[in-house]
């Protein structure tokens, strides 16, 4: 495990959160700014982005929507393409489930990057929970300000692609994946799974494929090791 | 409005489907495990096909070169910052030289 991810250091989860929520609050702003060029009334990205903070389901029902596909085909495409959130929700759901609150707002903010974050602190639970909530909490108010300046600003945000903030998030993802890759079957069911995803990604709806990924998952699953405990 | 209610509660559904299947199932070590490795695999699928696919077509070699500088970088176990600005320059100066 990296030295980055020591418990008494937590102040470099703080440190990557918000220097992420710079690239995610300029997406906010492309978000703002093409639905509003799209024609769409100020408040329907703000509440949007406040409502759903789900940066990919919404770019992808604006997408269909501004395409003539209809709104049923947007919530379809923008709900679909969300599917990758239930192994999320599997995988770091516990660090939220305490009080009502907690799970209420734990469950609206489970994204990527919290995931991630979580993931990337292994079997520091008291750290999964830091990464968990500060990622969220920072990220979310980066992602709402971000929709406001861009509905404001319209044209005058610059394309995020100009910037390679689309090389950013994958980027981000991947060195919070590394940890948890040196482990071999891990890194096994990962490379299978992306293989998988890579092949059916031409042909199958955004967000299908990275589903599809979890097959990989098979590669390594009947190994029995002595880490086998019923708790 | 209600559009914007109804994939707010779509996407909340989801989210809530996780935690809720995990609560009905005894997680003992092993299943707790291998759902974390299977969120891993989900988050690389993810890195694998944002890098190399964008509009159901290859993404061009910019993305998937600033994406690779970031890996390399993680691999060197350099600093997240570094690495996130490190993929985005690489992928914004090869559009600006030209090569998508």
């Amino acid at each position: 495990m990296s030295p980055r991810f020591l418990p008494n250091r937590d102040r470099d989860v703080y440190r990557d959160a918000g220097a992420m929520a710079i690239g995610i609050a300029i997406v906010g702003a492309s978000f703002g700014a093409l639905a509003t060029t799209a024609g769409l009334p100020w408040w329907i990205p703000v509440a949007m982005s406040f409502l759903t903070f789900a940066a990919t389901s919404q770019f992808a029902m604006l997408a269909v929507i501004t395409a003539g596909g209809g709104v049923i085909a947007g919530l379809v495409a923008g709900i679909v393409i969300h599917l990758r959130h239930i192994p999320y929700g599997l995988a770091v759901g516990d660090l939220y489930w305490k009080h009502w609150w907690t799970r209420l707002l734990g469950t609206h903010m489970l994204i990527d990057q919290s995931t991630a974050f979580a993931l990337a602190a292994g079997e520091d639970r008291r750290r999964a929970k830091t990464a968990f909530w500060a990622t969220s909490v920072i990220l979310f108010i980066a992602w709402n300000v971000g929709t406001v300046i861009g509905v404001l600003a319209g044209g005058y945000i610059a394309d995020p692609a100009v910037l390679g903030l689309d090389a950013a998030f994958p980027a981000l993802l991947l060195a919070l994946l590394v940890p948890a890759l040196k482990d071999r079957g891990t890194l096994l069911a990962a490379l299978v799974g992306a293989a998988i995803a890579l092949a059916t990604a031409p042909f199958l709806p955004t967000g299908i494929p990275v589903l599809l990924a979890l097959a990989g998952l098979a590669v390594t699953w009947p190994r029995r090791g002595g880490t086998e405990t019923a708790r | 409005m209600t559009a914007v209610l109804a994939l707010a509660v779509g996407v909340f559904l989801v989210r809530l489907t996780g935690p809720v299947l995990r609560n009905r199932i005894n997680v003992s070590e092993r299943t707790e495990a291998m759902m974390k490795r299977g969120a891993t695999v989900v988050l690389a699928a993810l890195v694998i096909t944002g890098a190399l696919i964008a509009d159901g077509g290859f993404a061009g070699w910019a993305l998937p070169a600033g994406v690779l500088v970031g890996g390399l970088l993680a691999w060197r176990r350099a600093p997240i910052l570094v690495i996130v600005v490190a993929a985005a320059a690489t992928t914004a100066l090869l559009r600006l030289a030209g090569i998508s």
